[in-house]
């Protein structure tokens, strides 16, 4: 086990440092150092001084990724792509180049998102299994047959049209809960209510098909037929047999989620106005912070390592079959 | 939860904290966190809005005269102008521009401005553990001080500190004696590494003469100076304060004066929690003021103002209608449910906003937008007849009272010059019309016709919108920041207009980079450009088209890069002018020649359309002042009654669902039953 951790390690390495110079070979073929001082020191009145002096500041004045001016390993060391990449391996996130710490920021941030994310996952995935097994309850039945297309149907809306559409009738209409906000402590639950509702009831298509299908598949196998012969309750066989052997492609996408959740979802955060880690990327691709967007690719990316990483441990520890070497 | 629903006093759904509402609080939001609340460094308009209430430059606007008008704010008196010449001997008021050396400001403070509270103003604060700070909350004492003529010196320092980048620094380095001189030798220190002790730098520029008094001296004779000393560049910064600041771990805390501004203004930031919400509180050290004309309004008139984060329009929107925001903005989803055009075109309230009792607040805002045809381009630039009656032509057939009444909502007005309405130049009616683009008939503005736009359009050697001699298609190229489903139907207006003289319009869309970059190098051809007014003067819209400003090359703000000896000379002329017959002759022979010579085709001065609720008391707005916040008032009580009306919890809805869970149990327990006697 500690060996196989080992090698996911030091697959993890040129994984991260590939994605590192992905990202930074991405920004800076759209985006040149002098693009970004111009956007950082607004629309009006910027001399190729400012500018100058703006690079030098933040340190985007080097070369990308070699010095020629450098003695030694300067002339590596003393480039963009090390200064500002490469630091991410010892988890240090810098400023970003408005001059906030990202790392502070980002520990600020991933609670809201987690507060929002967690209830929705774990209701969500309560739901999903419920639903998915009250449908293979009744398979073949016009249950069934109305609960899939139903399913379907929620499938096929953009997830978009939830968040608007729940704004206008719980919150707008009804009246029920703010329609947006966030607090942090007991005094914010009434904020959460909606977004948490709407991230279940926009993911209840897919999943929900998704694991009735697993639990059908399970449901034909002979074991659930000789379970069914040996006189087992129905209840019985569907939670016992059929739930306990579809748990190991359940947690194939659970567990790789898990990691994730901190970083938040876009939409729900930007429509209900959650200050989150979901929106601070897409607000830094804008405002062309270079800064913030490869601390927050490269976090991504280590939670997603992270997640394969603990999916793994999870089918060793869910199926003794399962050895890791 | 029906209990909840049906027994709580304040409505459910409200997002403020309890008892909020009846507090003298605004609640209002804004849609982008700003990026610098140093006053040296905030430029951007939503960064001004919210440091305008904090910090106290020597100078505001007046708020309610018009024209706009400047009155002392810290100062006793308004600034005292005194002119020299290169021997240091004083001039007169008037005299030549040439002959002035320097233009030397005095100004006299006032001796009740005082600081909000901060712990920086605690002498023995040394005993509080930097490593368990979080945030200011966590030093328990605070004090103030009153403002010195040396905290506006160190302000103005501070304009040139590299570690600050200052987007005002390379206009102020030209301005400000020996500024520059003062920025050199500080990016040589941060260079080698030295520490930069502001208050041990000297600066001629700016003295302190004694602690009530202030010196700015300036090279030559820039009148519109006045106006920067509204704006909050100019604004005291305590040195202690950035003392403060500078201590080991503070920046990483994000305590800096970037994050944590401190002034003397009527409110301070008691919560910057930028990702969620900022909370303005008033300021208790805050110096007597009262309304324009009202001894009995002290101001500030409002305690707190809670601006939220709100970055989607629907969910804005949707709290306003039910009286959790105060005022908002009209975005075009929304305009036809808040307005409709009496058959006069006039605009009005809905029915529906009627009976909410809102109010509708509109202003021509001091900005201009204009299509720039680049000078520099062979075909359309250029002072040559050919290029300038293709230029006229393209103008007229810029319909931009179609434009306004189908992207705008009608919200808007066509430019006819450079200088909009409300800023000294502009000339209103027939006076002011541009005899390029319009004629003057039965009293009102009329766009010429597509005839002589062709005709123009002939003259210019493209009959038809084909080359005369060689019959080739005149192709024209639009650089466009703008992309996506959005910008489709404005890009396509635009062709639209071209097409009306049959000229080829190619739509080159870019991102903002690509698009900077063409206009630095003046390889762009048509564009799309605007400018908001950072002070009420015609030199701030004139010296858009000044020749030695021209973007391609230099850098400045002549996005089209026009060149005219004759427009640049009246320009030299006009800048030093005071206000007055003399200037409005030359600032006339300045329009008649842009317009005769259209760089720009004029586009529209966009109007600002606001709804405020009943509860607030009515206000003209004023687009050019900072720090208007003081003088909102609202009535508490009014809002409460108001919101309770608005909000009430429907609940059919929790027994329909609740019905609908027990249809669906008897379902399937009826389903499973049948099963099951089917089995047996």
């Amino acid at each position: 086990m500690i060996t196989y951790l080992i090698r996911r390690l030091a697959y993890a390495l040129p994984i991260l440092l590939g994605v590192n110079l992905l990202t930074f070979a991405l920004f800076f073929g759209v985006s040149s150092p002098d693009d970004m001082a111009r956007l950082h020191l607004g629309g009006k009145r910027i001399t190729a001084e400012a500018v100058e002096r703006w690079k030098v500041q933040h340190g985007y004045d080097l070369p990308h990724f070699y010095n020629p001016a450098g003695e030694g390993v300067a002339k590596v060391t003393q480039t963009l792509f090390v200064q500002k990449s490469l630091k991410l391996f010892a988890l240090d996130f810098g400023a970003a180049d408005d001059g906030r710490d990202i790392g502070r920021e980002i520990g600020k941030r991933m609670w809201p998102s987690l507060v929002v994310a967690l209830p929705t996952f774990v209701l969500g995935l309560g739901a999903y299994l419920a639903i998915a097994l009250f449908l293979v309850f009744f398979r073949n039945t016009a249950i069934d047959t109305v609960g899939v297309i139903l399913l379907v149907a929620l499938m096929s809306i953009s997830g978009l049209f939830y968040v608007i559409g729940g704004q206008v009738l719980l919150a707008k209409w009804w009246q029920w809960v703010p329609i947006s906000g966030y607090a942090p402590g007991l005094s914010g639950l009434h904020f959460l209510v909606l977004p948490v509702l709407i991230g279940m009831v926009s993911g209840i298509g897919d999943s929900t098909r998704f694991y009735r299908a697993l639990f059908l598949e399970e449901a034909g196998h002979d074991y659930v037929r000789t379970a069914h012969a040996k006189g087992l309750s129905p209840f019985r066989v569907l939670f016992r047999h059929i739930l306990g052997n579809a748990a190991i492609p359940i947690l194939t996408g659970v567990v790789v989620v898990i990691p994730r959740l901190f970083l938040g979802s876009l939409i729900l955060e930007s429509f209900f106005g959650i200050p989150g880690l979901g929106s601070y990327t897409i607000d830094a691709i804008q405002a062309q912070d270079f800064a913030i967007v490869r601390a927050m690719v490269f976090l991504g990316s280590l939670l997603y390592i992270l997640g394969l990483t603990l999916t793994d441990l999870s089918y060793a520890w869910v199926d003794p079959r399962v050895r890791l070497q | 939860m029906v209990f909840a629903l049906m027994g709580c006093q304040e409505p459910i759904n409200s997002p403020h904290p309890s008892g909020a509402a009846l507090g003298k609080t605004l609640f209002s939001s804004f849609s982008e966190r700003p990026k610098h609340l140093d006053p040296a460094r905030a430029y951007s308009s939503n960064e001004i809005e919210l440091i305008g209430q904090i910090y106290e430059p020597p100078l505001q606007y007046h708020f309610t005269k018009r024209p706009y008008e400047l009155e002392p704010l810290t100062l006793t008196a308004m600034p005292h102008l005194t002119l020299l010449d290169k021997q240091g001997r004083v001039l007169a008021p008037n005299a030549p521009a040439e002959q002035v050396a320097q233009s030397v400001y005095e100004l006299q403070l006032r001796d009740d401005i005082r600081y909000q509270p901060h712990p920086a103003f605690v002498s023995a604060m040394h005993s509080v553990a930097l490593r368990t700070v979080e945030g200011l909350a966590d030093f328990p004492e605070r004090a103030s001080r009153t403002v010195t003529a040396a905290d506006y010196v160190h302000q103005i320092k501070r304009l040139a500190d590299p570690r600050v980048s200052s987007p005002i620094y390379g206009l102020m380095r030209e301005t400000i004696l020996g500024l520059g001189e003062l920025g050199d030798r500080l990016a040589v220190r941060q260079q080698k590494g030295e520490p930069i002790h502001l208050e041990a730098e000297s600066l001629a520029g700016a003295v302190a003469v004694d602690a009530r008094t202030l010196r700015i001296t300036l090279k030559g004779r820039y009148p519109q100076f006045i106006y920067w000393l509204a704006m909050p560049f100019f604004a005291p910064i305590p040195p202690e304060v950035e003392r403060f600041y500078a201590r080991p771990g503070m920046v990483e805390k994000n305590l800096s004066l970037d994050w944590q501004p401190v002034g003397s203004g009527p409110f301070f930031l008691a919560e910057n929690d930028p990702n969620r919400v900022m909370r303005l509180v008033r300021n208790p050290n805050y110096h007597l003021e009262f309304y324009p004309g009202r001894p009995d309004l002290r101001l500030p008139l409002i305690d707190q103002a809670v601006y939220s984060l709100e970055k989607e329009d629907i969910p804005y929107w949707g709290k306003f209608l039910q009286g959790y925001y105060d005022s908002s903005g009209i975005a075009s989803d929304t305009f036809d449910q808040a307005i409709r055009v009496a058959p006069d075109g006039t605009p009005e309230l809905s029915a529906e906003m009627q009976g909410r009792h809102l109010q509708l607040v509109t202003a021509l805002r001091p900005s201009l937008w204009y299509v720039g045809f680049n000078d520099l381009d062979p075909v359309l630039g250029g002072r040559g007849n050919a290029a300038r009656k293709l230029r006229q032509a393209l103008s007229i057939a810029l319909d931009w009272e179609e434009f306004i009444s189908i992207f705008l909502n009608g919200r808007g007005i066509p430019a006819q010059g450079p200088i909009p309405p409300g800023i000294f130049g502009h000339r209103e009616g027939a006076a002011g019309l541009n005899p390029v683009t319009h004629i003057w008939q039965q009293g009102r503005l009329q766009r010429r016709s597509l005839a002589d736009a062709k005709q123009l359009l002939a003259e210019a050697g493209w009959p038809q919108g084909r080359h005369a001699q060689t019959g080739a298609p005149l192709v024209l190229y639009l650089d466009t920041m703008a992309g996506g489903a959005d910008a489709k139907a404005r890009l396509d207006w635009y062709r639209k207009q071209f097409a009306k003289l049959g000229v080829q319009l190619v739509v080159r869309a870019t991102d903002y980079n690509r698009f900077q970059d063409k206009m630095l190098k003046g390889s762009a051809q048509i564009f799309e450009w605007g400018w908001n007014a950072d002070y009420p003067d015609p030199e701030n819209f004139l010296f858009l088209l000044y020749g030695p400003n021209r973007k391609a090359g230099l850098n400045g703000e002549n996005a089209a890069n026009y060149q005219s000896a004759e427009f640049d000379r009246l320009f030299v002329q006009m800048k030093d002018m005071q206000n007055g017959p003399a200037r409005q002759a030359v600032i006339d022979q300045m329009r008649a020649l842009v317009q005769h010579d259209a760089p720009w085709a004029f586009a529209y001065v966009s109007k600002s359309y606001a709804l405020r609720h009943g509860w607030m008391a009515p206000r003209t707005p004023n687009l050019m002042a900072n720090n208007t916040l003081k003088y909102t008032d609202l009535d508490p009580t009014a809002r409460v009654a108001y919101q309770q009306k608005w909000n009430r919890p429907a609940l059919w809805p929790l027994f329909a669902g609740l019905a609908g869970a027990g249809l669906l149990v008897t379902v399937a327990w009826r389903a499973w039953r049948r099963r099951e006697a089917a089995q047996t």
